[in-house]
């Protein structure tokens, strides 16, 4: 099992719903953050005191896949999110230990 | 008793009567008539004053401090409100519009402390005299309200109800007495109808002077502290505006033309300062911002404030460009200039708004710009000189007096917070309350 992280641009955010949905992936856990790498921040301006913001606000979902799943699920996630221009964020795979299903207590793969 | 029988006697007390008929004009003038188009206009006109203070500017500064601060701002204005209230109920209203005897240059008396002889019947010109003590209690609130501003986000709450307190006592009340009171400026022939001097130039440099003693908040001016929610503030803006026509037509204390003329020219004034303001942050820095157009109409509002019972429309307009390109200069080039934290710009906005005001107002009274005409013998010149007066010694004397009031807090209990309750902020720290739990 996998855990894969993406943040991405917070207007993508229904696109990439849509692309993973269509791959048959439902669970998905969303988070709003802050962040930047190479995209630069604007300028703001109130009363004459000029702030730089640096922090971008961005999404990161999160997904729990079967090991089957995680090619589709970067090229979904990577297809809908990118613009081409800076800024349209990583995706980060992650080994998931182990997983349970609150309600049934039914763990692995069973819980995905 | 022996009767007039004769016709003689008839005619010539017939003639007696005659004579009485122009003392009843003289009546007329010796005992004053309500009028109630009057009275219904200053009732209506104290609410817009006291509008203009809650909820018009705790909103206006409430959405210019960062989030942890927000109801500080409010607590503030809303309990300076009820303050001054009480005060000037109790003493303020009798010491800054009674006779003071002797001492009437300089302060007024106390014959009508907590309120004797001033009740339901009492009249003062024609309109009820609770309703003339009462606007002029909008005033007293609205002045100690608009310093708030210049210390935000550092200043002790009980050392803030202390200063207040004491600066109404004995800088506001004075001042109020000097120019509308029957005090030495008034008598001078200064023109200012509602509150230039006593109001804005007055709490401007009490602002700077605050400022200035209390020291820069932590982190200023490298820590970005943007305006929290700009939408409070516009609307705040808004509110002063609309209130300010019971500030500027209501000074005339009667509802007739000048009163109109007065909203006609803060209307106008407001305008252009709001576009003057806009357009030269606009070309300054690229982008014009909401900020800035709401803060020009707030300094056209002080600029045409001591000009509105005097000047005409076009003359509104002069004011008004230049209290807006005057005050932008102020705040957003001559405070970062000298490093000051004037957090919220008072004295940018209301001391050198109140400043061109009151300087213009000489200008713009003559009747050949527009004006309602100087007074009989005076020239424009004299005139200008008679406002350098009232400015010069407000702003000595508010400097001065607040310099002494905040030094003595200072050295007993202490101006400002303590550095980890700046940082978690003031609502917490002092008042136990988030203002967005969210």
């Amino acid at each position: 099992m996998k855990l894969i992280t993406a943040v991405i641009k917070p207007f993508k955010l229904d696109d990439v719903r849509e692309a993973l949905a269509d791959i048959g992936v439902s669970g998905i856990t969303v988070i709003e953050v802050k962040g930047f790498g190479r995209q630069k921040g604007h300028t703001e301006l109130y009363r004459g005191a000029e702030y730089v913001v640096d922090f971008l606000p961005k999404i990161k979902v999160e997904i729990a896949v079967d090991d089957a799943l995680v090619e589709k699920v970067i090229e979904a996630i990577s297809g809908a999110s990118r613009t081409g221009k800076i800024g349209d964020g990583k995706i980060f795979v992650f080994d998931l230990q182990q997983v349970i299903r609150i309600r049934t207590g039914e763990t692995g793969p069973d819980a995905l | 008793m022996r009767y007039v029988t004769t016709r003689r006697g008839l005619i010539a007390a017939l003639g007696g009567l005659l004579t009485l008929i122009p003392l009843l004009a003289f009546a007329d003038q010796a005992t004053p008539k309500l009028d109630s188009g009057d009275t219904a206009w200053m009732i209506t006109a104290t609410a817009l004053v006291l509008f203009m203070t809650v909820p018009g500017l705790s909103l206006f500064y409430g959405g210019m401090v960062r989030s942890k601060n927000v109801l500080s701002v409010l607590m503030q204005c809303f309990a300076i409100t009820s303050m001054v209230s009480i005060l000037w109920a109790v003493y303020g209203y009798a010491l800054a519009f009674t006779d003071g005897g002797s001492f009437q240059s300089w302060i007024g008396g106390v014959g009508k402390v907590f309120m004797k002889g001033v009740g339901v019947n009492a009249v003062s010109g024609t309109i009820p005299e609770t309703v003339f003590m009462t606007f002029q209690m909008t005033f007293a609130i609205i002045t100690p309200a608009l310093i708030v501003g210049a210390f935000a986000e550092r200043m002790k709450f009980s050392a803030l109800m202390w200063f207040m307190g004491l600066w109404l006592s004995v800088v506001y009340v004075p001042i109020a007495h000097w120019v509308w009171g029957g005090g030495w400026l008034g008598s001078l022939g200064v023109l200012d109808f509602a509150g230039g001097t006593v109001v804005h130039i007055n709490a401007g440099v009490a602002g700077l002077i605050a400022a200035l003693v209390l020291g820069k908040r932590n982190g200023y001016p490298t820590t970005a502290m943007p305006p929290h929610n700009l939408t409070l503030t516009v609307m705040g803006a808004g509110m002063l505006w609309v209130g300010w026509f019971g500030f500027n037509a209501g000074s005339e204390l009667k509802a007739d033309g000048v009163a109109g003329m007065a909203q006609a020219v803060t209307q106008i004034a407001t305008a252009a300062a709001a576009l003057g303001w806009m357009f030269s942050e606009w070309i300054a820095h690229g982008k014009p911002s909401v900020l800035g157009i709401a803060s020009g109409a707030v300094a056209g509002l002080v600029a045409i404030t001591p000009a509105s019972g005097t000047a005409g429309p076009m003359g509104a307009i002069a004011i008004g460009v230049a209290a807006g390109v005057l005050c932008f200069l102020a705040a957003a080039k001559l405070k970062p200039m000298l490093g000051y934290d004037d957090s919220l710009d008072v004295f940018g906005v209301h001391a050198i708004g109140g400043i061109v005001g009151a300087m213009l107002t000489g200008v713009f009274a003559d009747a050949a710009l527009g004006g309602i005409g100087l007074e009989q013998g005076v020239t424009m010149g004299q005139q200008v000189v008679k406002q350098l007066i009232g400015v010069a010694s407000t702003f000595a004397y508010t400097a001065v007096m607040s310099l002494i009031i905040l030094k003595i807090l200072d050295w007993t209990i202490g101006l400002r917070v303590a550095d980890d309750q700046e940082t978690e902020g003031l609502d917490l720290a002092l008042h136990d309350e988030r203002g967005y739990i969210l």
